[in-house]
């Protein structure tokens, strides 16, 4: 069913006790067909359109329930795998919670620039059902034959007909709080979520409709059918996906201590999200939603209704930290002048490249104050003055701003109970549901075939709920994995333009503000219509868009356009969306060119909109020119050897090659030490829990031993990698013997480890100072002495000048085994010295208060800036001393046993491995994904993957949710069993070639070869990969390199060069 | 003196050539990292710096151009193995004919990363403040008239 009505939900919560509230049935709204004769109407409301029609039933292969970002990214993992999906969401568009965010943190990608691509990709999909304003009603079965029952409700416009034109919304009388809004803004009854909803198909709003038909009178293709008919569907499937996502906390409950509800300007994080939003209500202008003028001053608290037992939850929520960075830094930038502050316990800034921002963020003058207000109060000019004490000053004083955020908790959906009751699955004591095990299993739930992705069992920032949507992608195979593939459709066959005069059609973007800000689009529009060739300009929010593929595709005919410009992003990110929306018009995808007027314009010239103005006009002529240039190409298909070789044979190495084992196919894992496990053989234990490492590591080396379909190198040397994606050979060394293994896709899971201290806290100096590592290895052996007197260095070597980063499992690990240590003597004094605690995971914060209220742990927070000394005297003595940052004492410790909690880096192998297979690495040596948020497993090099902590170090759910979802990616060529070659490939014009064989020389691939007979050179296609190098080489000009020929580069240039206005 | 004037005003032309495995994806994240540099480089996508024929620059710089940029991945990092060996010896031998018509110091070899946002704005500031401090190319002939 669709949210509630908002203003009812607020009076719902009020008289609940909190304990509660977010369990409580919101009772379902039953259409009754006795509701439908009962309005009054002059429309063809009739009492059959409640009567559910005969029941239709869908095969698929797995149901997917929720599309968000890890709902779509599931979805599309299995259907490019060549299975048929079923998604179902209850919303009238998919694209979930990220959607609504303006930027995603430590990028400041936009959000629905990154998401867009993947909703339409979803909806075009063609082993994808897409079944929306939709509901699971009921899993019968088990797996492997599943049957669901989905309730979809009627949209009440055909879908085929709508056009999206907005005439229906302009006459609609009825106006109701927009959920999607965050009830900052009102909607009609009939409506689309927002402008770039996936369908864009607008839905009448049951509930509030009054039935006038004003709309049905001015729709004009008469897509508005009162008729439409609810219906009950069967889905048969073999397995399900459950990614449902989360609510965000309502803090109504706090309005005593924080005035939410009750004072105007203060408003939740995702409000302000939607205030920044460029299609959001204030068009992204931050305004105080009493009066619409610009705040001056905006302050964040922190940690609303998470890490606390009374009001909320206890849990950390993970990512609130990062957005109020974010959403202070985006702002601070936009309006220097305005005063930023945010109210925090511990800054939680985890991830990787996660510190980095935060600390720009201070260096914009972003004000970070620890402390937790106690209360807020609103003044007559409707600012909010916040008390609060500066733990670190230990001062009681207040704070007055024009906009106060609660920075509220992610918290599981409320229907979570209902749902996990349809899918006889269990919920965890929070409301969330239950994985089968945090630590060995977390995409399994509790019931066989069913499984969890995104944050309905915690919460997760987006890269994270998008690797687990790849994993639950690889999992649901297991049931299906003996099913016939889908036979792929044939492709649109392709227009003939050889010969034609050139139709150019300049589709220019505003990428929301992030174009439209710093360039005159509308000017360069009104340019790109004159340049040569060109037939058809327009200039539209998001070009990426469903609704702009759609016109795209319209203008191809309408236009008889046969080239397409699009200026825009970069097209290696977007490049291949439009591509295939050419090749579904028809259009051959090489006769396509982008201009980056947004990364390489708006986004660096944003202090000189001008000159980015003309640079953007500039890059579109240059664009235009070469693409009356351009001519169709062919791309060639090759065989995938169905193979894949896991580098690293850790624990995400070794869930990898299970994953993959799980679909049939055969891996081959290659380890540089003399058995499996990685760091995990060396661990005690695993926080946060205490669970040896051997009762989840012995089982896995156990079962890889034992599984036909994989294949252990140990003592392994790699020495080279050849080829590329579907047909690699890596020359490996097992023991003293060199052989060669073949294999279409390569995973990366070569680890981490912890950095060389060089003598920093006396390391090295004395027996008492050790790394958790070692403390680890000594507990794991029993080889620890008893300890009385304990110091735990947190950040050793982190977070400083070299190597800026968190290392992410620190915290954890400290916390986890100051515990184990307690119990081994229980009168043991263990001082834990930190920096902010970041334990951010599911159980995490629960574990670590446990911890200080029942072991008595005592912490003591240290800055940066004053580091702890270790000192070791003559008798050998060790001394820590440290400045407590909260009580400003100095403290001089004596210690039995020091422990370092080291910064980690890369494994060993990084330098070498980057090189072999041509993929970057970033800050401490961990490899750099293709896209932060929305590629965290693949490059941009197409075959190769990463998992677990080769790309960050992370915990063991992460790790393994990760290690699956790589197994996917590296699955889906595999399963394809072919791949595209490019088209951009080289040609030899033999009436020019001389036949020097200067060509074949520089070829690294030893594609080209002079022909004996004819001497000249000739290309080996299978082996050419288009780079060109022959093209730059052939002094006659006859190496041609498609796409980049001569006379097109030459056009771009001369083109460059004028000045246009 | 009015030289001098001219000099300040002056917006340099330059071309850039970029692999599309390193330099350019290093260029988007200057993007995406918000890096602000000088708005005068045109950017031409390659697939590999081993492209650029000589004859790509040396026509860049009769045409008008007043700098040149070539920006591939680091050595040993290219992404078909060895193209950009390939381009520092073909910009070696370029460079002989160049300093011949005293153009050497327009012509800019660079090695940018796919994560190097932030040197890829350096890079541009860096060779935009040089080429401004040059002056016009002396060879913009077609330009004078």
């Amino acid at each position: 069913m669709p949210d509630q009505s908002d203003d009812i939900v607020p009076q719902y919560y009020e008289d609940v006790p909190l304990e509660d509230d977010y369990l409580i049935q919101v009772p379902e709204i039953v259409m009754l067909d006795d509701e439908f004769v009962d309005l009054e109407t002059e429309v063809k409301i009739v009492s059959e359109m409640g009567i559910r029609t005969k029941k239709r039933t869908i095969e698929g292969d797995v149901l997917i329930v929720g599309a968000g970002i890890s709902g779509m990214q599931a979805a599309l993992d299995v259907a490019d795998k060549g299975y048929r999906v079923v998604l179902v969401d209850k919303s009238s568009t998919i694209g979930g919670n990220m959607v609504k965010l303006d930027k995603t943190f430590p990028t400041n990608d936009c959000s629905i620039c990154t998401s867009a691509p993947k909703m339409v990709e979803v909806s075009r999909h063609p082993n994808i059902t897409l079944l929306t304003y939709s509901e699971l009603a009921g899993l019968d079965g088990e797996a492997g034959d599943f049957t669901a029952h989905v309730f979809r409700k009627s949209k009440y416009v055909d879908p085929d007909k709508c056009t999206g034109c907005d005439d229906c919304t302009e006459v609609c009388p009825i106006e109701v709080i927009s959920p999607f809004e965050e009830k900052l803004a009102k909607r009609k009854a009939i409506y689309i979520e927002f402008p770039q909803a996936v369908p864009i198909v607008y839905t009448i709003d049951y509930e509030n409709c009054v039935g006038c038909g004003a709309c049905e009178r001015v729709c004009e293709p008469n897509a508005i059918s009162f008729l439409e008919k609810s219906d009950d569907i069967e889905v048969k499937v073999g397995s399900v996906i459950v990614a449902t996502g989360y609510e965000v906390f309502e803090p109504l409950e706090m309005r005593q201590e924080y005035g939410y509800g009750k004072y105007p300007n203060v408003i939740t994080a995702m409000q302000f999200e939607r205030l920044l939003s460029s299609f959001g209500p204030t068009e992204g202008k931050a305004k105080r939603p009493s009066d619409g003028e610009k705040p001056k001053s905006i302050a964040w608290i922190q940690c609303v209704g998470s890490r606390s037992k009374q009001l909320g939850f206890p849990y950390c929520s993970r990512v609130c930290c990062m957005y109020a960075t974010k959403e202070a830094a985006i702002t601070k930038e936009a309006e220097p002048d305005t005063d930023m502050t945010i109210f925090y316990m511990d800054l939680r800034a985890y991830g990787k490249d996660f510190q980095e921002y935060y600390d720009n963020a201070k260096e914009l003058g972003v004000r970070y104050i620890r402390g937790r207000p106690s209360s807020v109060y609103q003044n007559e000019d409707k600012s909010i003055t916040i008390r609060y004490m500066d733990t670190h000053t230990r001062e009681v004083t207040e704070k007055t701003v024009d906009l106060l955020v609660l920075s509220t908790a992610i918290m599981p959906s409320k229907d979570n109970k209902r749902l996990a009751e349809v899918l006889g699955i269990e919920v965890d004591e929070s409301g969330f549901l239950k994985s089968e095990s945090i630590l060995s299993d977390p995409i399994q739930s509790t019931r066989k075939g069913v499984y969890l992705a995104g944050c309905n069992q915690g919460a997760k920032d987006i890269p994270d709920s998008v690797a687990m949507g790849s994993g639950a992608a690889a999992k649901a195979m297991v049931p299906i994995k003996d099913r016939e593939q889908v036979v792929p459709a044939e492709p649109v066959p392709e227009k003939d333009v050889k010969g034609e005069p050139p139709r150019i059609g300049v589709f220019i973007c505003h990428c929301g503000k992030n174009i439209a800000s710093y360039v005159d689009v509308a000017s360069v529009t009104d340019y790109a219509v004159t340049l040569p060739n060109v037939v058809y300009t327009t200039h539209e929010m998001f070009a990426c868009s469903e609704d702009i593929q759609k016109k795209i595709k319209e203008k191809i005919e309408e236009e008889g356009l046969n080239r397409i410009i699009v200026a825009a992003c970069s097209p290696r990110t977007h490049g291949p969306l439009f591509e295939d929306t050419m090749a579904e018009a028809g259009l051959n995808k090489y006769l396509f060119e982008m201009a980056n007027i947004r990364n390489q314009c708006s986004w660096v010239h944003s202090h000189e909109p001008e000159k980015a103005t003309q640079k953007s006009k500039d890059l579109i002529r240059m664009s235009v020119v070469k693409s009356a240039l351009l001519e169709p190409l062919e791309e060639r298909e090759s065989d995938v050897i169905p193979k894949t070789l896991v580098i690293g044979g850790g624990l995400s190495g070794m869930r990898a090659a299970i994953a993959l084992a799980d679909m049939n196919i055969d891996t081959f894992i290659i380890e540089r030490e003399k058995e499996l496990g990685g760091n995990l053989k060396d661990l005690h234990s695993l926080f946060p829990s205490e669970i040896e490492a051997s009762e989840i590591v012995n089982p896995l080396i156990e079962r890889i031993k034992n599984d036909p379909h994989i294949t252990v190198y140990t003592e392994t040397e790699l020495l080279g990698v050849d080829g590329f994606i579907g047909n690699f050979t890596a020359k490996i060394k097992a023991g003293e013997e060199e052989m060669e293994l073949q294999f279409g896709t390569v995973i990366i899971a070569t680890g981490f480890r912890e950095i060389n201290l060089d003598g920093r806290y006396g390391y090295g100096t004395s027996p008492k100072i050790v790394t958790q590592m070692d403390l680890e290895k000594k507990m794991k052996d029993g080889t620890l002495d008893k300890v009385k007197n304990v110091v735990m260095i947190n950040c050793a070597g982190a977070m400083d000048e070299e190597r800026p980063y968190c290392c992410r499992i620190g915290c954890g690990v400290a916390i986890k085994n100051a515990h184990l240590l307690k119990g081994l003597n229980p009168n043991a004094e263990i001082t834990l010295l930190y920096r902010d605690i970041r334990v951010f995971g599911k159980d995490e914060e629960e574990y670590f208060a446990n911890v200080i209220e029942n072991d008595g742990v005592k912490i003591v927070r240290y800055l940066k800036e004053e580091q702890p000394d270790v000192s070791v005297d003559e008798d050998g003595n060790v001394t820590v001393t440290v400045k407590d940052a909260v009580y400003g004492d100095e403290l001089t410790l004596t210690a039995d046993l020091v422990v370092l909690t080291a910064q980690t880096e890369g494994g060993v192998e990084t330098e070498k491995i980057k090189k072999m297979l041509k993929v970057p690495t970033g800050s401490g040596g961990f490899f750099t994904e293709a896209h932060a948020k929305i590629r965290p497993l693949d490059f941009a090099s197409d075959g190769v993957y990463v998992s677990g902590s080769a790309h960050y170090p992370k915990n063991l759910a992460d790790s393994i949710a990760q290690a699956e979802g790589a197994a996917s990616r590296a699955s889906i060529p595999i399963l394809q069993g072919i791949v595209k070659g490019e088209g951009i490939i080289s040609r030899i014009d033999p009436d020019k070639c001389s036949g020097c064989g200067l060509c074949v020389e520089v070829c690294p691939y030893g594609a080209l070869q002079l022909d004996e007979d004819l001497k000249i050179a000739v290309v080996n296609v299978t082996l050419c990969k288009g780079c060109g190098a022959c093209s730059g080489a052939c002094p006659s000009g006859s190496a041609r390199q498609m796409g980049y020929r001569d006379n097109q580069i030459l056009a771009m240039l001369g083109s460059a060069m004028i000045s246009g206005d | 003196m009015i030289e001098m004037d001219d000099k300040s005003d002056f917006e340099p032309k330059i071309i850039g050539f970029l692999c599309n495995w390193c330099s350019y994806a290093g260029a988007d994240l200057a993007g995406v990292s918000r890096f602000q540099y000088p708005a005068n480089v045109r950017v031409i996508r390659v697939m590999c710096s081993s492209r650029i024929d000589p004859q790509f620059v040396l026509k860049a710089l009769t045409e008008g151009a007043d700098g040149v940029l070539i920006a591939g991945c680091h050595p040993g990092d290219c992404h078909y193995i060895e193209g950009n060996y390939r381009t520092r010896r073909r910009i070696a031998a370029l460079d002989k004919i160049l300093e011949k018509y005293g153009l050497s110091d327009r012509v800019f070899l660079e090695w940018v990363s796919a994560s190097e946002g932030k040197r890829f704005a350096e890079v541009v500031t860096d060779i935009t403040n040089k080429l401004k401090e040059l002056g016009p190319n002396p060879h913009k002939a077609r330009w004078e008239i």
